[in-house]
Parts: structure tokens; sequence; C-alpha cells
């Protein structure tokens, strides 16, 4: 599905396209949501790029996918990147991917300082590991967690986690 | 009776137990552990609509060593437990819980990873409030029915505790998810001991407590 | 009153860092922090040099039970992430669902969630003031603020059933309509809330303490605010003017005649000066959304088969009853595109968006929240550094972090 880009995402896609000849694998466009597919290898220099001539200066927001049970789905995890040009009030959203064994993505930490959170959460949660990051440790589980529970293949009501604690009696208070 | 008549109305004739159980009751300090939405409706019981002061509960304190009736409001996850355990071991007898809301009773709607099924798993709850929050009105209740449950039961040297040495909510789910497939933390979190993969039968598997001794 | 570390003498240099450097361990149980937060404080004597927020006490899987529900059930789950302003979330939630399944809503739907939304917004903002007064220890003003909540919570309760966690919205329209007697009950909540604002303005406004304690303190700038990606009243109160009600107008804000709340300094006190006007703004809202309230119904293209239908037609007609088993049965449901789609709101607290990504069904494939309290409590150790320890509660009462909402 895919509909009209506002002249200034068309002209900025093509200037990312020369800029990077393998850089831009796609674009598509659904109700308002402008999104850029780029490669993997070059995400950081492409979105670098947008920052810095694009005029995006805000990230958004910063969050991954599991695509393992998505119809027709080549890569297992999508990771985006929701961009916004803070004096014009325009929004992109790029899209990258990474798969298993080792998924791994360049950090952009160097380019926004509000990333450093969210790519702690997608390391926590689908164990996604951002190169260059300063301190990439989990962030909402406990650190001797094992696994990742929003992949899909982890169950909703965990591995027996949950109960897994001494018990209290009323005498020993 | 004889000695009533003797010492006329100046005098109150009553057990020992009676009266450690009457001060006892009209004086609860709440140790407000709230974590989620139902801290909020806590707060609501605290102002000045629902005004608990009128049963003798309102000085709130957050230190768990000045404080004799736990309110846990709201859900407790993995990560909590042992902080709760900890705060609960640190207060003075006699002591009370009050299991605030559907979460913190049994998980409510958040079946999930994280989510303890249920605080009375581990650790003593004395009154449960249902609802998702429940009104301060509920919450004010509870109080009572707390309050109602020292007068009956309660002693000065608290011994109406020591008989309780069984835990006494239902059962931990170790059995939940098959053998096989359970990941179990490993090492030494916040100072608990936790189970060892591959040795989940039930009840027999939880080891040590907090002081190490076997149960 | 910020002490700059350079401020402080240097240690000798033989002294290594750990030898002066000692560490506070602030929470998770804390009444400053509410909830559940806990920060390690590295602190110089009583100077802030660095803070560690660790955070996840609250993490119950709200995303995981986001891919497990449908879109109406998932709105019970999404309720209780802020939960100082239910409703902002299931409109939000609601309004990412509508946009991928191309729901257009009708009139008096958007005007009843507008009504919502800012009532949400006095809600939320009237906690999070009178809980940074209370930390401040101005008790007064708490109480007068949860005197307001409670008639709030009064509304929600006659509109919906439940006073805390309405669960109001449904996908394409509302649980039920508004009668009458709310809207008598919400104009006399509008004609006396100026002056129970007026008290509390009056509490803090010319409070020697809580300007003290507040002024200069935690200070944004407007470039590290567009760094750190903050948004709402906290973005605003560092001269970051953005507001979607303003620059990205949906539901039916375009409507109506209303400033945008803004600030240069940055600091706590202009965060609570910014909440205070914004409900003035609120009010404002309110009063024309009440006085144009348009008639109509309020779920919109029941042919399309994406609305509940009402209960009437569900006991009373075959078609109804059709329609209604249609969207509750696990194998029918939903039919939305396989797209995914992000749309945010500006919720009391900043941007709240989702993203969902879909597969076809009923239920989301991934339901990711862009939640404003996680990406504010970032800026903690920025704002804190170089304060004194008794500035760590006016930093986190003017960040308004819910605990629910931080971990999910």
């Amino acid at each position: 599905m895919s509909e009209e880009f506002p002249p200034v995402i068309q002209a900025l896609a093509e200037a990312v396209s020369s800029e990077f000849p393998n850089g831009l694998l796609g674009r598509t466009s659904f109700r308002g949501n402008h999104r850029f597919h780029v490669c993997p290898k070059q995400s950081h220099a492409i979105l670098k790029y947008l920052k810095t001539r694009g005029g995006f200066g805000m990230l958004v927001d910063l969050s991954a996918a599991d695509y393992l049970q998505y119809p027709d789905a080549e890569d297992r995890y999508g990771v985006w990147y929701c961009l916004l040009d803070v004096e014009n009030g325009r929004r992109l959203i790029v899209k990258t991917n990474a798969n298993d064994p080792d998924p791994s993505l360049d950090s952009v930490v160097d380019l926004w300082e509000g990333a450093n959170w969210m790519e702690r959460e997608v390391y926590d949660m689908y164990g996604i590991e951002f190169r260059n990051h300063p301190d990439l440790r989990r962030i909402l589980l406990p650190d001797e967690f094992v696994g990742h529970p929003l992949r899909r293949d982890y169950p909703m009501r965990g591995k027996g986690e949950r109960h897994n604690f001494p018990v209290l009696t009323r005498a020993e208070g | 009776m004889a000695l009533e008549d003797f010492l006329g109305d100046n005098i109150f004739v009553t057990k020992l137990n009676d009266i450690a159980s009457w001060c006892r009751k009209n004086s609860l300090w709440p140790m407000p552990f709230a974590t989620a939405c139902c801290g909020i409706e806590l707060m609501a019981t605290g102002a000045s609509k629902h005004d608990i002061a009128r049963f003798g509960a309102e000085a709130f304190r957050f230190t768990p060593r000045q404080c004799d009736l736990m309110i846990v409001a709201g859900r407790v996850v993995m990560k909590m437990v042992p902080v709760l355990q900890r705060i609960w071991l640190q207060m003075p007898e006699p002591k009370w819980c009050i299991s605030m809301g559907a979460c913190a009773s049994s998980g409510g709607v958040f079946d999930t990873y994280s989510v303890v099924q249920g605080i009375d798993r581990f650790l003593p709850v004395d009154v449960y409030i249902p609802g998702c929050p429940p009104r301060p009105e509920q919450l004010l209740q509870a109080v009572i029915d707390l309050q109602d449950k020292i007068q009956r039961t309660g002693t000065v040297l608290g011994s109406e505790f020591d008989r309780r040495i069984r835990p006494e909510g239902p059962r931990p789910l170790a059995l939940e998810v098959p053998q096989e497939l359970q990941i179990v933390a490993p090492g030494n979190f916040a100072s608990s001991n936790r189970l060892v993969p591959g040795n989940c039968n039930g009840q027999a598997n939880i080891l040590k407590g907090f002081n190490g001794e076997k149960r | 009153m910020a002490l700059k570390l350079a401020d402080v003498i240097a240690p000798p240099a033989d002294v290594r860092e750990k030898d002066y450097l000692w560490t506070l361990n602030f929470g998770p149980q804390h009444p400053a922090t509410h909830t559940t937060l806990r920060i390690v404080l590295n602190l110089d004597g009583e100077v802030i040099v660095n803070s560690v927020p660790d955070i996840g006490y609250l993490h119950s899987g709200f995303e995981k039970l986001g891919e497990h529900l449908d879109f109406n059930q998932y709105v019970t789950i999404v309720d209780r992430m802020n939960y100082i302003s239910p409703v902002a979330n299931e409109i939000a939630w609601h309004q990412a669902v509508e946009t991928l399944l191309g729901i257009e809503l009708t009139p008096r739907c958007q005007y009843i969630r507008v009504i919502f939304s800012e009532l949400m917004r006095l809600h939320d903002h009237l906690l999070c003031v009178g809980a940074a007064a209370l930390d401040l220890g101005a008790f007064t003003a708490f109480l007068y603020a949860f005197n307001q909540r409670e008639k709030i919570n009064e509304l929600n309760e006659w509109a919906s059933g439940q006073r805390f966690h309405p669960s109001y919205t449904r996908v394409g329209g509302l649980q039920r309509d508004l009668d009458d007697v709310w809207i008598g009950k919400l104009r006399a909540f509008i004609k006396q809330f100026p002056a129970a604002l007026a008290d509390v303005t009056g509490l803090l406004n010319r409070n020697r303490i809580f300007l003290d304690r507040t002024r200069d303190v935690g200070v944004l700038t407007r470039e590290e605010a567009i760094n750190r990606s903050v948004t709402g009243p906290v973005a605003r109160a560092s001269g970051l003017v953005r507001d979607l009600r303003k620059d990205e107008p949906y539901l039916a804000y375009k409507d109506f005649d209303f400033k945008v709340v803004a600030a240069k300094e940055g600091d706590c006190l202009s965060r609570y000066l910014v909440r205070m006007e914004e409900m003035r703004e609120s009010i404002k809202i309110i009063n024309q959304a009440i006085e144009n309230l348009p008639s109509g119904p309020v779920n919109a293209a029941v042919d399309d088969r994406m609305v509940l239908p009402n209960q009437l037609s569900v006991y009373r007609s075959i078609e109804g009853l059709i329609h209604h088993f249609e969207l509750f049965m696990t194998n029918r449901k939903w039919k939305p595109p396989v797209e995914e789609v992000y749309a945010a709101t500006e919720s009391p607290n900043g941007e709240l968006g989702f993203y969902i990504v879909s597969d076809g069904s009923g239920t989301a494939y991934r339901a990711r929240t862009r939640p404003p309290s996680f990406i504010h409590f970032a800026l903690f150790n920025h704002l804190a550094q170089g304060h004194t320890i008794s500035e760590v509660a006016p930093i986190l009462g003017s960040l308004n972090i819910i605990a629910a909402e931080l971990d999910r």
C-alpha cells in the first residue's frame, strides 16, 4: 500500500539514495507515516545524514519488533527510528533490520542522547546489541534474567521466573 | 459482680489481652507499600474526602520500622519481591498485612512473565481487598475488618502468630511450566536464594529463606 | 541554587575517587518516589556527582499483553499504564487503532474525547502539582488538589461506571453516550474549578520555601530537550514550543481556541507554572466543547463492521447479534491491513504514541508504547548533577514520573 510522498520527503529520499547508493532499500507510506527502509550496515550513516542535512533534530521513538511469525517476513527483527523535524513539524520513520544469531546494530546515542535508554530497552526485550553504546545493560528486568521476553518464542507467562522466591510464614516475621 | 459494685464506674475490669488489642487496633500505623494505581487510591483515602484518620490509621510512615500495618497497593513484580519481603521482615511485631487490589491479591489482569500472581504466595496476608482498584470505602472497610480481627484474636505477647508456621497462601506456581522449559535466574538475587534449574518439584524445592534456615 | 561541581573544593590528588564519594540508595520504597523508582546517588558530601536510575520495579509486561489481547480488550491494560490520566491513554491507543483501520470518528465522539482528554489533563496536573508540593512540605495544596480529583473521578464514574479506570473508549467510538445529567455535572465542576485552582496558586506561588526549592533547580535547555527527545510540559517549560494539539491537530482540536503555554527558564518552577497555566487553557477548551457539543451518534461507521453495535440492536435484532459476535469470536474480529502505523497524541505528560504492527488479525502483532515518563526519567541524571540531595524531590516531582508507564 503506497501513498503519495510529500515533495520534501521525496526530495530527501532522492538525496539519500544518491548519497548512499545501496543504503536506501525502499520507501513506503501508509496513512501519513512515511518510512525509509535502510540497509543495517549504513543505518548510522543515513541517520546522521538525516539529522544533519534533513533537519530531523529529535528522535521521538526507537523500538523493535520480532517478525518471527509475521506473514512474508524476511528478517527476524525490525528496528524503527521515529524522527521529528522540530522546526517544521515533519515526521519520518526509518526502518532497518537485524538477524540471528547475533543481532546487532550501530548505536545512535552519539547522534541523539535520548536514544540511550530506548536502545537499552530494545536490548533488554529483544537481545539486539547496539555497538558503541556507552552503557548497554538490562534496564527493566533484573540483571540475572535469562532470555528476552518480547521475542515471539518467549511464552507470555514466562518460564518460571515469577515463582522463584522463598516463602515467608507468619511466625518468622 | 461484686467487684464492679465495689469499684464503681471509674474503673473497668478487663482482660489484658483485650485492652492490648483495643489499643493496637485503634492506632494502626500503616506502611504504604504503594506500587501502582492502587497507591493513588490509597492517597485518596488519606486525603480530604475519605479521611482515613477517622479510623485511627492516618499516621502513614514510610519507614517500616515505625509501622505495624503494611498495605500492599498495586502489583508486585519479580524484581520487587525481595524488597517487599525485606520491608516486611523489618517491621516490628505485632504486624498485619492488607493486600489491596486484584493485582496484589492474585495478579489481576497481569498474567505475565514478571508479575507475581498474588503476594500471599510469598508473604502472609491478613485482609484481601478486591477491586481494580478498590474504592477508598473498600479500603476503609478492610481497616475496620482488620480492627475486628485484632480485637478477636489478639494477645499481649502475640502468641496468636506463633502457631502460624506454615505458608498460608496458595503454593508457588512451580509446576506451571514443564521442567525442561524452565529457565530460572541463576545466582543470588538480592540476598535470597533462588531455585536451582532441574530441581523443580513443587514445594520442597524452596529450601532456604532469608535467614538460611531449612523449612 | 545550583551548586556546580567546579565550585566544590577539589580533593587532594592522592585521594582516589572511591575514597571520598559515598553512595546513597534512593528508593525503591521512598515517600518522594511515590511509586517504585530507585536511584543510586553518588555523593560528594551533599552534592550529587552522579546518579544511576535503576528502573523495572514495576515492569509487568504490558507490551507482551498487547500482543495477546484484541484492540478493545487491550484498553483495560492501557488504562493502567499512566494511571493518573487513564482516559488519555485509551484515546491514544484507539487513535492508533483507528488510524490503522482507517476509521473516521463522528463529530460528537471527537468532542467527547476532547472533553475527556482535557479532564485528564486536569487530573494529571492536579496530582503532579499536589504531590510535588507535598514532597516539599506543602501538605495543604495536596488536599485541595485531591478534592478536585475526587470530583473528576465522580465524573468518570457517572460516564462509564468505574471511577478510576473507566475503559471508556472503544474502536471507532465510546462505551456509551453521555447524558444531560453528566453535562450538568461537568458544568458545575467547571464553574467551581477556577476558584480551587486559585486556592492552589495562592498557596504555592508566593510560598518562599516552594519558590526557593524549585527556582533554578534542574535546568533543562532547549537544545538538550531536543537532543533527549523531551516532549510535553517539560519541553514547553524549556522553550521547546511544541504541542501536538496545535501542530498536528487530531480529534477536533482545530475547532478550539486555546493557547500553547510555554516558558523559557526550563527549571522546576517553570514546569510547575506551565502545568498550572495549562489547566486554565484546558478549562477554556472544555467550556467551548460543552457549548458546541454536536448531536448525533457517537459510534462511527456501523456498516463497516468495525464498531461494536449498541446494546439494543444486539438484543433486538439478528443482524446486531451477528455483528456483535463477529467482533468477539476469536477467528473473526477486525480485518486490518498488514501494515504498521505510528500515531501520537498530546497526553498530559507529553507525546504518547503507539506503534502498531499488524499482521492482519484483530490482535496487534506488536503494540509499542512511546512512554513519555520513560524518556523523561532518562533526563534525571542530567538534571540532578551538581545539585544537593534535597533537590532530588523537586526534580522528580516536576518530571511527573509514573512508574507504570515508565516500566510498563
